[in-house]
């Protein structure tokens, strides 16, 4: 973290949807802030408007009130300093594993040699050396993530979003690839929103989480995290604040 | 006759060349809660398609009350990671579903599903239908179902996995209330120790393919389980590093 500069500004955010008879709100009167360079975990229950949140960070969907501010600028859409990887891995099944990785480059019009090499990195630092030419359907769950991963990394985006990129995956999976994130993180140096609905995962990521409630969602509380890395899930202050947490946190059935 | 309600003997999977499960042995007593644990990829899913006679065993078998088990006889009711509700019955109707099939008598389906919504607080879904309600609520609904049938054997395999803690730990408490209530036997799958340590009275953890059983644990931590207690921890770590691969 960078001394606390504010990277991200949300104010007053709100969404809603009109129904057949009814309107429905989805987030209601979020404002946080983002520092640079943090691991910002957002944590509520299931179905509580968390992607929703970021969808409109990512410039997805239009908030029907509030701002958000980068570098504090107001933006207004999408903007290409935020990435994002995304739950259900959005991967073009019908380009390998270099291709949907270097798609954003290629769409900016950069040329073949530049392009290929800073994919090529990013295929290294998410350990898929080997699978370049593979296909999707070729990969496990877990590699398919990882490209998600790498073609977010690939654009150099300032601000990367991961919307539960992990609820697909089965628990041992995960904490293989909770640990890749944090590599990636710490080799980065970005600014990672991620959001989840698994307190347990939260608690390994985050420096800060912020917990939201049930649908609709607004800000419960914020927790600094300051356990050490790497942190042990059965450690007796991880399962002290993991039940403080759960404590407060809404029973969404 | 053993008080073995189910017993699993010499069970071996072969798919071609590929060797997944090597003769895997275990006995399950009436009445009993017991968790399997593996390794990711080490083929449980293999092994419940062998306990629900969707696969047939290269050699080995599966008995039931001494006898060969067979669907069309004995009553094998599973519970799958993905809620499958008939979308157009009501939630009552899909409790009924299952005991209609079996031509159970009316009087005797009406006091069973009567004792499920009750136990589990369903008195106003009644009427909805699995579209009108939530993920988890669904799951709730297939597994209510799958207890009405006063199974043999119940299977479930991971079926809280994408639930947030909070939400996993009100099911697990539920599926343990009626676990208890109906008297079932039940064999729970998952990835997740936390879990299979909250609920097991003995779990089976299984090797890497070519799969076997590595080791049986009784757990006999008293209920409610407490996670954060120096014994469940401890227990936890142990069968974390029996399985680990990340």
């Amino acid at each position: 973290m960078d001394n606390n500069k504010i990277k991200l500004k949300l104010e007053n955010i709100s969404q809603s949807y009109i129904t057949k008879d009814n309107v429905f709100t989805a987030v209601s009167g979020v404002s946080l802030e983002v520092y640079d360079r943090e691991f910002l975990v957002i944590l509520g229950p299931g179905r509580c408007g968390k992607s929703v949140l970021l969808n409109m960070i990512a410039g997805i969907e239009k908030p029907v009130d509030g701002s958000i501010f980068l570098d504090g600028e107001k933006i207004n859409g999408s903007d290409e300093r935020i990435g994002m990887v995304f739950q259900k891995l959005a991967l073009m099944p019908w380009k390998t594993v270099i291709e949907n990785i270097e798609f954003g480059l290629k769409l900016k019009g950069m040329n073949k040699k530049t392009r290929r090499e800073t994919t090529q990195k990013y295929i290294e630092l998410v350990g898929l050396e080997g699978f370049e030419k593979s296909y999707p359907n070729q990969l496990s769950g877990g590699m398919k993530q990882r490209v998600g991963i790498a073609r977010a990394y690939t654009n150099s985006p300032e601000i990367l979003l991961m919307d539960e990129p992990f609820g697909q995956l089965d628990a041992q999976t995960r904490y293989a690839m909770q640990d890749e994130v944090l590599r990636v993180w710490d080799a980065e140096k970005r600014t990672v929103i991620f959001v989840t609905n698994n307190l347990e995962e939260a608690l390994y990521l985050a420096d800060r989480i912020i917990l939201l409630s049930k649908c609709p969602a607004h800000v419960k509380e914020s927790y600094d995290i300051n356990l050490p890395r790497p942190r042990n899930t059965t450690d007796s202050d991880f399962l002290h604040l993991r039940k403080l947490i759960s404590d407060n946190t809404d029973l969404a059935l | 006759m053993s008080n073995n309600k189910i017993e699993v003997k010499n069970l071996t999977k072969h798919f071609g060349d590929l060797h997944v499960l090597d003769d895997i042995n275990f006995n399950i007593k009436k009445g009993e809660f017991i968790c399997i644990v593996g390794p990711t990829g080490c083929g449980k899913t293999t092994f419940l398609n062998l306990l629900t006679r969707i696969y047939m065993p290269s050699k080995g078998d599966l008995y039931i009350d001494g006898e060969l088990a067979d669907p069309r006889k004995h009553n094998l009711a599973f519970v799958f990671q993905e809620p499958s509700a008939v979308p157009w019955k009501t939630v009552e109707q899909n409790l009924k579903f299952g005991l209609e099939l079996k031509k159970i008598p009316k009087k005797e389906i009406d006091s069973r599903v009567e004792n499920i919504i009750n136990l589990m607080g369903l008195q106003e879904f009644r009427n909805s239908y699995p579209h009108q309600l939530s993920v988890s609520t669904e799951q709730r609904i297939i597994i209510g179902r799958a207890f009405v049938m006063n199974p043999d054997l119940l299977l479930m395999d991971e079926p809280y996995g994408q639930m947030d803690i909070k939400l996993r730990f009100y099911l697990e408490d539920e599926v343990i209330k009626l676990w208890k209530a109906t008297g079932s036997t039940v064999v729970f799958i998952t990835h997740n120790i936390e879990e299979a340590l909250y609920l097991a009275e003995r779990i089976l953890i299984l090797t890497n393919k070519p799969t076997t059983i590595k080791e049986e644990l009784k757990i006999d931590l008293p209920r409610p389980r407490d996670i954060t207690s120096p014994e469940f921890i401890k227990i936890r770590n142990y069968v974390t590093e029996q399985i680990r691969w990340w």
